[in-house]
């Protein structure tokens, strides 16, 4: 086992790097502000006594490194600065709406990844049947769709008819199944939208193997198409399914800026997009950095359960 | 409207257009000389659809100003008006002619997203094969450089460059192209280097042919197939990505027409059961099917698969 603990560690600290680097680059990106942090808080008002104290107050006279790690080492206590629009700590914004949004995508996922794998196989199992060739369509189009298209066509059907409310109320007293009710469009929407690349990545992954001597085999056994799959081509199939489900979750972490704004949900996207019209910097910076840091991992898992997956990755030599 | 009901439209839709594509496929095969006919008629159903939606788009595009009844940002007459004779598809939140912003539209949307697709192609092909060709340091570094920036997930990186450079349609036109080359060099740079270790490419360099020639034209025409393939997949993408933005309205600002900004500004018409705003979701949608089909049809003709 030592070696799988190994390459964990390795492919931790690789990520730990990346991470590192992105924040730097997020960081470092307010560098290229016209002007700098202080003008732009200050906008119409800016005074060159104003713009200098206020450069002192936020160390913006320091060097860039210095002020970098001192932004580092407030990030990882958990002090990502004041929001430029109200003065609250950017903390306070993002708590809550953090664990709203992590449920959406939860959420999302928990239905599209079953979902999505079912039908996948399904299609791999009958292949070129008219099953097979009306998901491929369906998959192709809803790939081309806008989220707010989905977004919307859902509003219409589903809302419009009062089976489910189309914008999205969160209060702390309500019970979970509520909660469920109440962010079931979003996490449809979200559902949709990812759901056609899996599938179609999934039955990519498992007839690439159907042609190969080893099924030929199970099926001149005389195996059931169904065990075939499940059991021989399945398992061999697994390391880019992994990789197309964390792939596709990644993606659910960028979908969800889109779908919040539609649905008024109370989460980081939508947070995210009032800081950007108000080029409010830190909230912006903070939110960017967890968007990125999510991905950034789910790569990372894919990464590792990929390798778990497959015994040649696990025993080279 | 029930589900029962758009899925009967839906099916009457795709019906319809499998029909247009046979007369346009019949059309270009009568009208085209004969070996540009060999290739047409040979044409799924699908990518003669989609090519003659493009074609629809472009004429629609560069005609705005002659077709548009009426001024692009002209206000002609209440809100919200429903369809009638003089207002085709009636108006929109300040009362100006929604056929009209349809039309500017499309000459706004696609226009900005063509432009910034050839920036980002242009940008990403020649820095990757550059990277390809020149390799070492240069290759490493570029790469690193560009493994970094696709760390972070592209509608976020785009919305913090938004953030720093403000909402104009320039920023948004260099934010975009800049993350967009960064995929669009992966990919240049994976092809380019399957080609550099090729017999024909040493004897170049030992003919002692400069780095452009052998970019342009060694490398270039062999990495064409694949190029050109991203490049319908990449249009697609900025389409979505920068008609998101409008949608968010961070993107192509009013009061210039844009099909994501339409449907922002009317999306209150859903509650009440109108489908004016899905006209232009509707056009960013056929649009990337359309070009999605296309693309589709060349990567089949490329790779050189019979059926």
């Amino acid at each position: 086992m030592a070696h799988v603990w190994r390459m964990i560690a390795q492919r931790l600290a690789l990520g730990f790097l990346t991470l590192f680097v992105v924040s730097l680059l997020i960081f470092g990106a307010t560098e290229l502000l016209p002007g700098d942090f202080a003008e732009a808080i200050l906008g119409q008002s800016a005074t060159p006594e104003t713009i200098a104290a206020i450069r002192r107050d936020l160390g913006l006279d320091q060097p860039f490194y210095t002020r970098y790690v001192s932004w580092l080492g407030g990030v990882l206590q958990g002090d990502f600065g004041n929001s430029l629009a109200n003065q609250k700590p950017v903390i306070e914004l993002i708590s809550k709406r953090l664990g709203n949004t992590l449920f959406l995508a939860l959420y999302a996922a928990a239905m599209a990844v079953p979902l999505s794998l079912t039908l996948g196989i399904l299609a791999a199992l009958f292949r070129n049947s008219i099953f097979d060739r009306m998901s491929n369509a369906l998959a192709l189009t809803s790939i081309s769709f806008p989220e707010f298209f989905v977004a919307y066509i859902l509003i219409l059907w589903f809302a419009q008819t009062g089976y489910f409310p189309s914008i999205v109320r969160l209060s702390s007293g309500i019970s979970f199944g509520e909660t469920l009710y109440r962010c079931f469009l979003p996490a449809l929407t979200l559902t949709l939208v990812v759901t056609a690349h899996m599938m179609r990545m999934t039955r990519a992954a498992l007839i690439n193997l159907l042609a190969s001597p080893y099924i030929e085999m199970a099926r001149l056994k005389g195996m059931s198409p169904m065990r075939v799959i499940l059991r021989h081509a399945l398992p061999n199939a697994l390391a880019p399914i992994i990789n197309v489900v964390a792939l596709n979750l990644a993606y659910l972490i960028t979908g969800v800026v889109v779908v919040e704004v539609v649905f008024v949900y109370p989460g980081l996207g939508q947070l995210m997009v009032d800081s950007v019209s108000r080029r409010d910097i830190p909230v912006v910076q903070a939110v960017a950095l967890i968007f990125a840091s999510a991905y950034v991992l789910l790569n990372l898992t894919a990464d590792v359960l990929s390798t778990l997956s497959n015994p040649r990755l696990m025993h080279r030599r | 409207m029930s589900i029962i009901t758009t899925l009967f439209w839906f099916a009457v839709a795709v019906i319809g257009a499998m029909a247009l594509g046979w007369l346009f496929r019949a059309f270009v095969v009568a009208v085209s000389p004969q070996r540009h006919a060999q290739e047409m008629r040979k044409a799924p159903l699908t990518a003669s659809f989609g090519l003659l939606v493009i074609l629809i788009y472009v004429l629609v595009a560069a005609l705005a100003p002659v077709i548009a009844p009426f001024g692009e940002s002209e206000v002609v007459g209440g809100e919200f008006l429903p369809w009638d004779s003089t207002y085709l598809l009636g108006t929109d939140n300040l009362g100006r002619d929604m056929l009209t912003r349809m039309i500017y539209g499309a000459r706004n949307t696609v226009g900005i997203a063509f432009i910034i697709t050839a920036l980002a192609f242009f940008g990403g092909t020649v820095l990757g094969l550059f990277a390809a060709v020149v390799g070492g340091w240069l290759d490493q570094g570029l790469s690193r450089f560009v493994d970094v920036l696709m760390a972070i997930p592209s509608l976020i990186f785009s919305l913090l460059l938004l953030t720093i450079f403000g909402t104009s349609v320039l920023s948004l036109v260099l934010v975009i192209a800049t993350v967009d080359a960064t995929r669009v060099f992966r990919l240049a740079r994976s092809v380019a280097q399957g080609i550099v270790v090729m017999d024909y490419i040493e004897a170049a360099r030992l003919r002692g042919e400069g780095k452009w020639w052998l970019i342009t034209r060694e490398i270039l025409p062999n990495a064409m197939a694949p190029l050109v393939a991203e490049f319908g997949l990449r249009f697609c993408f900025v389409f979505l990505a920068i008609s998101g933005l409008s949608f968010l309205g961070l993107g192509i600002q009013p009061p210039t027409a844009d099909w994501g900004g339409m449907v922002r500004d009317n999306a209150t018409l859903i509650t009440f059961g109108d489908l004016t705003p899905f006209l232009p979701a509707g056009a960013i949608a056929l649009l990337t099917v359309a070009v999605n089909f296309v693309v589709d049809w060349q990567l089949h003709r490329s790779s050189g698969l019979k059926e």
